[in-house]
């Protein structure tokens, strides 16, 4: 191994022209997607192995909801179940950007920061990627919820899982870039998550209604664009395509989405 | 080398007063103070130096992943400043971690690699099996990243670095962290791509052996500053000279050869540091013999890039070894700490 050959002697005209091409952001957008959403396809399980947290408050929590309510399970599933697709969205995208921390410290996001590849769609074709998941466990909640009595509407169901999916990207994003803000700290990634997601999760009224909580949380889910998008999801789920609850989701899906891109890619682009 | 004598088009890497200055606890650290590289198509140079030296973060400015205080750089025929996208598209680059996604199968990531670069499908496909031919991953194309060994992830890491054929590839201590026998294989790859390819490697490492044995031309980098710039052999005589001592029964006697021949006695032993230290050892035997001083054993030692190092600086690089594990400058703000650690 000691031995090496002078550079003079090296015939580097025959030596393959570098093969590498321009490529646009549709291009980039799609490739980033795709090998993100590989290790689902190898290992589809992992989608399934984190419903458990959805269905464990769909199994659990459900039936005290039935109890204190005091209506019947069809009823309260029918008011609940969009309310657990949300937690789905919110759960599944929240913690989507400790992946990209791991990579930051192992040195694969390094590794896609020296190809030429468009920064925002280093964001972008991660962030699509995680509807793939949202989209699946939240058709097996609904598809769960069946037999108990809740009634399948197909065309809202689908409405509903769009703007999920809408919602999701942006969240996706938004976790994306606190992950590159939070480089080298993970820490305070997980501080950040943890003290975010439950008040998000609570003043949307997804769990527990809050019609009967006091006026400064009804305050506060005003604010929550969650309220809006857990709103929306109880009509689309309900049929009820044409409801003025729809009309707030999908702009608070929207704003989340369009929030979510415009400080991801900013993020992205001042990652090395 | 004749570096001012080249001929531009022939140039890989040309870089001027390439600076990077941050601010870290209220003061202004330079982490690269106004180097000059000059590297031509097919050479392999190794950038050597104690970790903050600043290798890492320089680097890391001629392969676009951050932008330079001052100064500027062509690299492979294109501006890091102007035309980093171009520069990303000819350049290989393995940095000092895991380029694979640890959930990520080798296979799909060099598929993934290939789409990257902009290469199409078939060519992709092809290029991915040759490369895992002939860096040996063939019993592991289908395994998950963080099921491999450190070897072979890091052979994995150079196959990332090559699926685009790039004209100059870029290693960030390659060999870290490697156990002696994944090391050696590292290298016998290396240097069977150039031999096969011509590719330009321009690598930081701070094994001294490595630069001695493998690279041509060795760059010396302290304090954020190229300090010497040769090959190792030149480095080595014009720098340090080699090691000659001789040992005597008495230190009466070490002390009066070392006055008749020069060389700093120390008890009975007597170490000089010369130019052409193995004819001139012979020469001083007799010498002392005839004065009738007994020369009861005596040793030659060629100077190694260490000695080059300790005549540079007044440190050795060994010392610094001790705390060489860690991996130098992740960021700039690492860079801070480490530099002014070392």
């Amino acid at each position: 191994m000691n031995t090496i050959t002078p550079a003079s002697a090296v015939a580097v005209s025959d030596r393959p022209a570098a093969s590498a091409r321009p490529t646009g952001f549709v291009h980039d957008t799609a490739t980033v997607f795709v090998r993100e959403s590989r290790p689902l396809v190898r290992d589809p399980f992992s989608v399934v192995f984190s419903l458990v947290q959805p269905l464990v408050f769909l199994g659990l929590f459900g039936p005290l909801l039935v109890g204190a309510s005091g209506g019947d399970v069809a009823g309260t599933l029918q008011w609940f179940v969009p309310g657990i697709l949300v937690m789905v969205a919110l759960f599944g995208t929240a913690s989507t950007g400790a992946n990209l921390l791991f990579e930051m410290q192992t040195g694969s996001h390094e590794r896609t920061l020296v190809a030429p590849l468009s920064r925002s769609a280093l964001l972008v074709g991660r962030a699509l990627k995680d509807v793939v998941p949202l989209v699946i466990q939240g058709t097996i909640v609904v598809l769960v919820a069946v037999p108990f009595g809740f009634r399948l509407d197909v065309p809202g169901l689908l409405a509903g899982l769009v703007v999920l999916a809408v919602f999701g990207v942006g969240f996706g994003a938004l976790s994306y870039a606190l992950a590159l803000a939070c480089r080298n700290r993970d820490w305070m990634f997980w501080m950040v998550h943890q003290t975010l997601l439950f008040p998000l999760m609570i003043l949307s009224g997804m769990l527990l209604p809050l019609d009967d909580g006091p006026a400064w949380m009804h305050a506060a889910a005003a604010v929550n664009p969650l309220s809006y998008l857990v709103g929306a999801e109880r009509a689309l789920l309900a049929g009820d395509l044409g409801a003025p609850a729809v009309v707030g989701g999908v702009i608070a899906a929207t704003a989340t989405c369009v929030i979510g891109i415009v400080v991801g890619v900013r993020a992205m682009r001042k990652a090395h | 080398m004749p570096r001012q004598t080249v001929d531009m088009t022939n140039q890989m890497i040309t870089a001027r007063g390439l600076t990077m200055t941050f601010r870290s606890k209220g003061q202004v650290v330079e982490a690269v103070r106004s180097v000059d590289l000059s590297v031509q198509e097919g050479e392999l140079v190794a950038f050597l130096g104690p970790n903050g030296a600043g290798k890492s973060t320089t680097l890391r400015m001629l392969t676009t992943l951050l932008a330079p205080t001052s100064g500027e750089a062509v690299v492979a025929g294109c501006d890091i400043r102007r035309d980093p996208a171009g520069v990303r598209r000819r350049i290989g680059y393995v940095g000092q971690g895991t380029s694979g996604g640890h959930t990520q199968r080798v296979r799909d990531e060099l598929h993934a690699q290939g789409a990257f670069y902009g290469l199409g499908r078939r060519e992709t496909r092809a290029r991915a099996d040759e490369l895992i031919e002939s860096l040996e991953l063939g019993q592991v194309a289908n395994r998950a990243v963080q099921s491999l060994s450190g070897g072979q992830k890091r052979r994995l890491d150079i196959a990332l670095g090559l699926i685009h054929r790039p004209e100059l590839l870029f290693l960030d201590e390659p060999s870290t962290g490697l156990d002696p026998h994944s090391r050696a294989n590292l290298w016998e790859h290396i240097v069977e791509l150039r031999r096969a390819t011509g590719t330009t490697i321009f690598l930081t490492t701070h094994y001294l052996d490595e630069a001695d044995q493998l690279a041509e031309r060795v760059m010396v980098m302290d304090h954020g500053a190229v300090i010497a710039d040769d090959t190792a052999n030149a480095l080595k005589e014009s720098l340090a000279g080699d090691r000659v001592t001789l040992s005597f029964t008495t230190a009466t006697d070490a002390a009066t050869a070392a006055a008749r021949i020069g060389g700093a006695p120390d008890g009975t032993v007597v170490t000089i540091t010369a130019r052409g230290g193995d004819r001139a050892l012979p020469r001083w035997i007799r010498e002392l013999d005839d004065a009738g001083i007994e020369v009861v054993a005596a040793t030659h030692r060629q100077p190694t890039l260490d000695d080059v190092f300790l005549a540079l600086t007044g440190r050795s690089l060994r010392e610094d070894g001790a705390h060489a594990e860690a991996s130098e400058t992740e960021s700039p703000a690492d860079a801070s700490s480490q530099h002014a650690a070392a």
